[in-house]
């Protein structure tokens, strides 16, 4: 859920299942996003594409039903979905609106919770799942903002789920990836001088890709995996270690 | 140098588009000429980007409607 083109985090997830020979279904939501999903998705042999309205109950219960009525079960769910409106992707975070702090904390947050109500009933023991979150819900990140607030509390709910779920067997977890330049992160201001100063100052001293949270996703959702829950592991170049600028790291200005 | 971007921008459009190359003119809209979905317009800056490792602000961003913006746009920030 929440795959929007090639240069998206869900799709490194998925062609990393695919590859380790996952059946896959895909969520979208809006025509605009059925263009792009489609494709993509028949080029990793899959036809199941579902809309999908994370903010409306009646349209994640159409999804997950017709999952059960597809495939009868399911293994394993991956949610990568965030919302907030752009315009407070820059500036103060004090000054967000009451509306967008709840629209962002439906979307990016409550949508998890909601998506894993109706995906346990189709889990079985060894039932996996993931969200996609940053380091801007642990510190403070220029322009992230309500963003971050909304991280936070998603991570908060990958704990909690985490203990619900667990005695049916099922983990939930939660990558935490470095900056990648995707669609929903056009949104954030200043976001290639955060992708230098990411590069500049991670001890790989380098960004990472969508493969890569691929595989470590894959990690988390097979059976690799199998002993982690409530997890928010890190895929970042080990950016999270790092306390002060590189003294190698160049001086950077903005744009 | 200058035809180079141009041919370099017009190549992005017809592959991201979908578009015959001929209907990719000076004055072509992205959206209004082109089939362009707000989308669309997003992910041909960011490829512009990519491609000529320019940074594009979003304000700047909403400047650019045609293909003649583009080119306009990359020559300048060069």
């Amino acid at each position: 859920m929440g795959l929007a083109n090639d240069k998206s985090i869900a799709w490194g997830v998925a062609q990393a299942c695919a590859e380790a020979g996952a059946e896959l279904a895909f969520s979208y939501q809006g025509e605009q996003l059925l263009k792009r999903v489609g494709p993509l998705a028949e080029s990793l042999g899959s036809d199941f594409v579902v809309p999908c309205d994370v903010g409306d109950p009646a349209s994640l219960d159409a999804l997950f039903d017709r999952i059960k009525e597809v495939w009868g079960g399911l293994d394993f769910v991956v949610h990568a979905i965030g919302f907030s409106d752009k315009s407070e992707l820059r500036g103060r975070y004090v000054d967000t609106s009451p509306e967008n702090f709840r629209m962002s904390m439906d979307i990016s947050v409550y949508s998890f919770t909601a998506v894993m109500q109706r995906a346990e009933k189709l889990m079985n023991e060894g039932g996996a799942a993931l969200t996609l979150t940053y380091y801007g819900a642990e510190k403070v990140m220029p322009h992230y903002n309500v963003m971050g607030v909304a991280k936070a509390a998603l991570e908060a709910s990958v704990r909690y789920l985490a203990e619900d779920l667990g005695k049916d067997g099922i983990r939930v977890n939660a990558i935490s990836a470095g900056t990648i330049k995707t669609l929903a992160a056009s949104g954030i201001g200043d976001f290639r001088y955060i992708m230098k100063w990411n590069e500049y100052n991670s001890p790989l001293r380098r960004n990472v890709t969508q493969e890569e949270v691929g595989k470590s996703a894959l990690y988390l959702l097979s059976d690799l995996g199998s002993a982690v829950t409530g997890e928010v592991l890190h895929v970042d170049a080990g950016y999270h270690v790092v306390g002060m600028k590189a003294v190698d790291a160049p001086d950077i200005t903005k744009a | 140098m200058a035809d180079d971007i141009e041919t370099r921008v017009r190549k992005i459009v017809v592959e991201h588009l979908g578009v015959e190359e001929e209907k990719v003119t000076e004055n072509a809209s992205f959206i209004d000429d082109l089939g362009a979905d707000s989308l669309d317009t997003v992910e041909l800056v960011m490829a512009f980007e990519e491609e000529f490792g320019i940074e594009i602000p979003d304000d700047a961003a909403e400047t650019i409607q045609t293909f003649g913006d583009a080119v306009k746009f990359i020559k300048d920030a060069q």
